[in-house]
């Protein structure tokens, strides 16, 4: 338990990293470190986002998985660990 | 409100009612066949009828619905929350929230997840993988691409008996229209069916002209009016200016008066730089340039006539074959000969022997084009005989840089309105050339053949990348350049600046030169004319000097006669033939033998020398 604290924890404190967040299979956050609203939305939206991109590999090749996923975009990079239960969301920005 | 008519009409007037009854068919008429009326009638034989087996086609229109589309946003709520949660309450979410973190499975995920997330936030700090690397070095621009050029369109005379397209303007705004001026340039080589029109095509369709122009007599040369997109002056075989307005229809608005105009086929006709945009010029091969204002056609408001001597002489006149006008040099002009002199005249000078400022010689020919550089305005293009020259303006005597003797005439040729070094010019064999002359000074960067027939017009579109040329048959065709043609390079200006220099200071120590060495012998012909008086003239006069050319002239033309006789005599077939005379009676007496031995030769020496063989005839005598 600690464990995970302190994993989450050490993660956060990352140079760059602006947020974390914790998803489950339904979309519910478990854990973040933004506020409600901007929460909300970034678990909404990427959840829908990684099933599509997991799909897309496994239908290219059944035996394939998504491993990870990166969006990076002009301001900032959206990182996101998938599991078949929970997500890992990790909003950073890159170095420049 | 309601709007009602009443009108009554009493029940008997209607009429009887209709009573209708039932009742079986009756047969009124029967007309039986009668074949005796048969023979009234002729059959006919072959019966002759059309029969159509064509594909039966139908025309269908569709148009598809219209496509609405609609734009919406999402708005996000909470929710995914099992039943019994409610979202708004935060003790519940809390205590959901608890509930699964406490959860084993979330525990090893999260460890698992963390470990890579964790790599990637490293990897992302220690290095920025999209960095562009060499970003501050220049990129090499220069494209190495060939020069090339693509045709884009042909436009084709649509009338049987095709003429010369003459003369090409491009619409002043967007140049998305082309003015083609069609004539015959033959000497009477006019014939009667030989349509008038000239045409305004569209550029995106060669299928048919856009507007027709219909003059008096044929135009051979025709230009937009730059500040007014609606108006063309054109001039035309006969010698009369005349203008259109593309507002008013196909007819020219009007034209100038017969006893004002041209003698000659006026060969250009240029818009002047006026306040009220309706000035022009025109040039002719009956040696004047007139000036006219379109508003009042019928009298030229200032006449020039191209005499070198300064007179006003018409007997002595130059025929102008091309005109120049710069509009940053409002009071200078330039006229192109048929001699091969381009004038140079002022326009504001007081009297008409002051207007002509100076003369260019160099051509051999007649000057069919004249243009100033539009970048460096001192330096000008001519095309004329087999070559094209560019002059410098203080340089008189001859041209700073010209090409070599083509085996073509060259018709056209007009400056890149983009690039100060490129200039294109159009021969009678059909080819573009396009020339560059900072990259290759002996050849044209691009040589294309654009028609079997000969091109007798060019002009460049203001962009520089279009370039339209007409042809002999009336075909004008329009051309794209390849990029590295019609954009400005690096520092060639200033090169160009550099080359122009260059070349006009070599000519001006060449004129430098030349005028000392006439100096010299001026003065030491003249120093042989105080010693010996009794010899004559040093100098020759001019009858003298034609009979010496004359004798020298025929020197040679002996010379090389004899040389081509030895030349054929060397490759004259040679017959050996021979006659055998066998003489079975001896009592034919010698006497007689040798006078026929001597007429067969003498008949066959003639024969050998009526034709050009060498026949070595031999005959013998058998006598048995």
């Amino acid at each position: 338990m600690a464990e995970v604290e302190e994993t989450l924890k050490r993660i956060q404190t990352h140079k760059g990293v602006i947020g974390t967040i914790v998803v489950n299979a339904e979309g519910i956050p478990i854990r973040t470190t933004l506020d409600n609203s901007t929460t909300v939305q970034y678990t909404g939206l990427l959840h829908q986002l990684t099933m599509k991109a997991r799909s897309t590999v496994r239908d290219i090749d059944p035996q394939n998985d998504l491993a990870f996923l990166r969006i990076r975009s002009k301001k900032h990079e959206i990182m996101v660990a998938p599991d078949k239960e929970y997500l890992l969301i990790v909003i950073q920005n890159p170095s420049e | 409100m309601e709007i009602v008519h009443v009108y009554t009409k009493k029940r008997n007037e209607f009429g009887r009612q209709c009573n209708f009854s039932d009742r079986p068919a009756e047969l009124h008429v029967d007309i039986l066949p009668d074949p005796s009326l048969a023979s009234n009638f002729i059959e006919r034989d072959p019966c002759d009828i059309p029969i159509q087996c064509t594909q039966e086609m139908s025309e269908h229109e569709v148009n598809t619905e219209r496509f609405e589309s609609d734009t919406r946003g999402i708005n996000h709520v909470e929710g995914g929350w099992p039943k019994d949660v409610n979202p708004q309450e935060m003790e519940q979410t809390i205590r959901f929230r608890k509930k699964v973190e406490k959860d084993e499975h979330y525990f090893s995920t999260i460890m698992q997840l963390g470990s890579n997330m964790e790599h990637c936030i490293k990897q992302n700090n220690a290095i920025n993988i999209y960095q562009e690397y060499f970003e501050e070095e220049e990129v090499v621009e220069e494209s190495e691409e060939q020069p090339s050029a693509k045709t884009i369109n042909v436009f084709r005379d649509p009338n049987e008996i095709k003429r010369t397209a003459t003369c090409l303007s491009w619409h002043p705004d967007g140049s998305c229209k082309l003015a083609v001026a069609y004539s015959s340039l033959g000497f009477q080589n006019i014939s009667p069916d030989m349509s008038y029109d000239s045409y305004i095509w569209d550029i995106e369709n060669p299928n048919k002209p856009e507007m027709t122009l219909k003059p008096v007599s044929l135009l051979v040369c025709l230009e937009y009016n730059p500040k007014d997109s609606h108006i063309l002056v054109g001039g035309s075989y006969n010698g009369q200016i005349a203008y259109w307005d593309t507002r008013k229809g196909s007819q020219p608005v009007e034209m100038s008066t017969i006893e004002h105009s041209h003698r000659d086929p006026v060969y250009k006709v240029i818009w002047l730089q006026s306040k009220t945009g309706t000035d022009t010029f025109s040039a002719s091969t009956d040696g004047q340039v007139l000036w006219w204002d379109i508003r009042k056609m019928s009298e030229p408001t200032e006449r020039l006539v191209l005499d070198p001597n300064k007179k006003g002489n018409l007997d002595n006149a130059l025929g102008a074959i091309s005109l120049e006008f710069e509009t940053t040099m409002p009071t200078k002009f330039m006229v192109g000969t048929e001699q091969g002199l381009v004038v140079s005249c002022n326009r504001k000078a007081k009297t008409p022997a002051e207007k002509i400022v100076c003369t260019y010689s160099g051509h051999h020919g007649p000057i069919y084009a004249l243009q100033r550089n539009p970048f460096f305005p001192k330096n000008f293009l001519t095309v004329a005989d087999w070559t094209a020259r560019i002059w410098s303006e203080d340089i008189k005597e001859s041209s700073i840089m010209w090409t070599k003797y083509h085996m073509a005439y060259l018709s056209d040729g007009c400056w890149s309105p983009v690039r100060p070094s490129v200039f294109f010019t159009v021969k009678m064999d059909g080819t573009l050339d396009v020339w560059d002359f900072l990259f290759k000074q002996n050849d044209p960067t691009l040589s294309l053949k654009v028609c079997d027939e000969a091109l007798y017009s060019l002009r460049v579109q203001d962009n520089g990348r279009f370039l339209a040329c007409g042809s002999q048959l009336g075909t004008a065709t329009l051309l794209e350049i390849s990029p590295g043609l019609c954009t400005l390079q690096r520092n060639e200006k200033a090169l160009a600046t550099a080359m122009f220099e260059r070349e006009t200071k070599r000519e001006k120590i060449l004129e430098a030169r030349h005028r000392e060495m006439r100096l010299k012998e001026r003065s030491r012909s003249e120093q042989s004319k105080d010693e010996d008086t009794k010899e004559g003239d040093g100098e020759e006069s001019v009858e003298e000097l034609a009979t010496r050319t004359e004798a020298e002239f025929y020197e040679i033309v002996e010379a090389e006669l004899k040389k081509r006789a030895k030349e054929q005599e060397k490759k004259r077939p040679v017959l050996w033939s021979g006659i055998d005379l066998e003489v079975e009676d001896p009592s034919w007496s010698g006497v007689v033998c040798q006078s026929i031995i001597e007429l067969s030769l003498l008949s066959l020496h003639a024969i050998s020398t009526l034709s050009s063989l060498i026949w070595y005839p031999s005959c013998r005598l058998i006598l048995t």
